[in-house]
């Protein structure tokens, strides 16, 4: 790798000599050699196997669990494993709960983040400095400070259980003001919105035909990000979600792991159950989900 | 950000753009005043709209942030049972006192702080590693930063239980291959520094990606032409390394820092489902109990909420601690 030093220098020569201030390649001009795949396959295996021998311990069967050496290859039980861990944890009724409390919430999250983010970046008001240091002193806040109260408001309300108590204190997202604002100052230039001023547009009008189309792509992408969060929130609805019957698919997993004689490979095959659906979305998405991390992390 | 005095300046505009005519017609001025209504309106929107735009989330934080702050720092001078929450009894800093001669809760703190350290230390040096990496001309390049991610889609709770059985004693996978290469079976349940590095490669593993991410960003918002004169200076790419890439990420250095740190005070799911038979202690002797995990235990278990508000506050008055000497250190090195 020190015989590459000369390299740089050809390849700014080059035709890629115009380059925008961040184009994807920016800064990765050379050529990676042998010990950074290396490299990168350990970290691939790394990420990948617990994944991996989740699904192959999910196929075996509570005693092969518990012989040396570990399977390392699937067996025949995965069918029978998911169908019981399925209906052992509620898994189905958990999976429609899960589904509406983090819809709710990463829906009200990018609404609301849009509009407040829009106002932090492009309008002018009195306090806007000190309530966006508010917005991001927010963020430094552990949840712990709130469970204890929240707790007690949802007692009172008899809330105990119910998805309201669960959605309603994750409605609100310091991050997500923050993540859009830095979309939206270096997206939305300031012309088109005093443009759209100046022919008479109301606030409402520029946020809803200015503002919401320039933003789609972020919104997407905060609304992925914070999908996922709601989906494996865990201290808050493992709190309020106490009796077995109405689970979130976090509290139904850990409820399969305390089991008296706790089943590994059901446990396993539930796990598998929890995660699948997001991996598939990162399967999916996962380029436009990494480039909206790496685009919400450039200015943090 | 320091503009203020703003409002002054689109009125300007909005007379300019509103000619009014000379004619002294009824209609025409019925029409002018509904130009001056529609200019007031147009003006008050101009003036009030942001803060209509910032009031949902603040009206929410207000109610689910803040609110409960400060009510968890009242809760904690009182006495209040979890099964009577409305209950509560006057009990001033008692709750303090007794923490802070509750061997349990410095355990607690201990624990937090060097499973803190092995959990964000090794994992941000890994993610500076893979960013640097990944920042290298590669192919499928997408597809490893891809794969990165997972461990982040997999949620805290699927993933303690996975480890939980890697982690296994008798027959997990890790023993199987320690054994393997000749080393001897390690209790990491049961023993105290094991068991705090399992639950911390739990964290390290979910969070390294990320990071790594987060760090390749800010390497390629690195302007170019600073590795060109390094490079026509002679430094090496270690070198470049040192000089060019560290200094342009230390604020992201920063944030991932930050970040972490609080991340790490509030550890809680992966100790309380990595030995989910003995749930809130974190292990037999409390080896691995965090902070989090003991106000659980101190509020849910044990049903003391006032005590349990009294160390959520500890907790926080902690970060703020870290949080000082973190800012005192940096600037330090920011000024050396």
């Amino acid at each position: 790798m020190t015989t590459t030093l000369t390299k740089p220098d050809a390849r700014t020569a080059g035709p890629r000599r115009v380059r925008g201030p961040r184009s994807a390649r920016a800064g990765g001009q050379l050529h990676a050699g042998p010990v950074a795949y290396v490299v990168l396959a350990l970290f691939t295996v790394g990420s990948l196997f617990p994944l991996v021998w989740t699904a192959i311990a999910a196929s075996r069967d509570n005693n092969r669990l518990a012989q040396t050496p570990p399977p390392f290859w699937f067996g025949s039980n995965l069918a029978h494993n998911l169908s019981v861990a399925w209906s052992d944890a509620d898994l189905g009724k958990a999976f429609l709960n899960t589904t509406v409390v983090a819809g709710v919430s990463a829906g009200t999250i990018v609404l609301l983040s849009t509009v407040a983010g829009f106002a932090f970046a492009k309008l002018r008001f009195r306090g806007r400095g000190a309530l966006m240091l508010l917005v991001i002193g927010t963020m430094m806040v552990p949840p712990q400070l709130s469970i204890i109260p929240l707790y007690m408001m949802v007692a009172k309300l008899d809330w105990t259980d119910q998805l309201q108590a669960v959605i309603l204190p994750s409605l609100v997202s310091a991050f997500g003001v923050f993540f859009m604002r830095q979309y939206l100052i270096q997206a939305l230039p300031d012309e088109i919105v005093e443009a759209a001023r100046v022919d008479g547009a109301s606030s409402w009008r520029v946020v809803w035909h200015v503002v919401f189309p320039t933003a789609r792509p972020a919104m997407a992408v905060l609304g992925m990000l914070m999908f996922v969060q709601a989906w494996n929130d865990f201290l808050w609805p493992f709190l309020v979600l106490t009796q077995t019957g109405n689970p979130t698919v976090q509290v139904a997993l850990a409820g399969l792991g305390r089991g008296y004689t706790p089943d590994q490979s059901l446990i396993m095959a539930g796990a598998l159950l929890g995660t699948l659906p997001l991996l598939l979305v990162f399967a999916l998405f996962g380029k436009q989900i990494v480039g909206g991390i790496m685009q919400g992390a450039v200015k943090g | 950000m320091a503009t203020r005095h703003d409002t002054a300046a689109p009125p300007a505009k909005e007379g300019g753009a509103a000619p009014a005519r000379p004619a002294g017609a009824a209609s025409d001025s019925a029409a002018l005043r509904r130009r001056a209504r529609q200019s007031r309106r147009w003006r008050r929107d101009v003036r009030l709209s942001p803060y209509a735009f910032v009031s949902p989330f603040f009206l929410l934080f207000l109610a689910f942030g803040l609110f409960p702050l400060i009510y968890t720092a009242w809760a904690s001078l009182h006495t209040v049972e979890l099964t009577a929450p409305t209950d509560m009894h006057w009990a001033g800093l008692r709750n303090y006192t007794r923490l802070l001669d509750d061997d349990f809760f410095w355990n607690a703190a201990r624990n937090t702080l060097t499973i803190g350290i092995i959990s964000t230390v090794p994992q941000l040096l890994m993610a500076m590693g893979l960013a640097h990496i990944l920042n290298y001309r590669l192919r499928a390049s997408t597809f490893y930063r891809v794969v990165m991610l997972a461990p982040y889609a997999t949620s805290i709770a699927a993933a303690s239980l996975v480890f939980a059985l890697l982690f296994g004693r008798d027959y997990g996978v890790i023993n199987w291959v320690l054994h393997l290469v000749g080393g001897g079976r390690i209790d990491w349940q049961g023993d105290t520094w094991p068991s705090q590095i399992a639950v911390s490669s739990i964290i390290i593993w979910r969070w390294t990606g990320y990071n790594a991410l987060i760090y390749l960003a800010a390497m390629q918002a690195v302007p170019q032409e600073l590795y060109e004169s390094a490079a026509l200076d002679g430094a090496s790419r270690w070198r470049q390394f040192l000089h060019v890439t560290l200094p342009q990420l230390r604020p992201t250095i920063l944030f991932t820092t930050v970040v972490s740190t609080i991340g790490a005070s509030q550890v809680f799911g992966e100790p309380l489902l990595f030995d989910a038979n003995k749930g809130a202690s974190g292990g037999a002797e409390h080896q691995f109990q965090t902070l989090g995990l003991y106000l659980y235990e101190q509020g849910w278990v044990n049903q003391h909420l006032g005590r349990a508000s009294a160390i959520a506050w500890m907790m926080f008055l902690i970060l703020i601690v870290i949080g000082i000497v973190n800012h005192v250190i940096s600037r330090r090195l920011r000024a050396s």
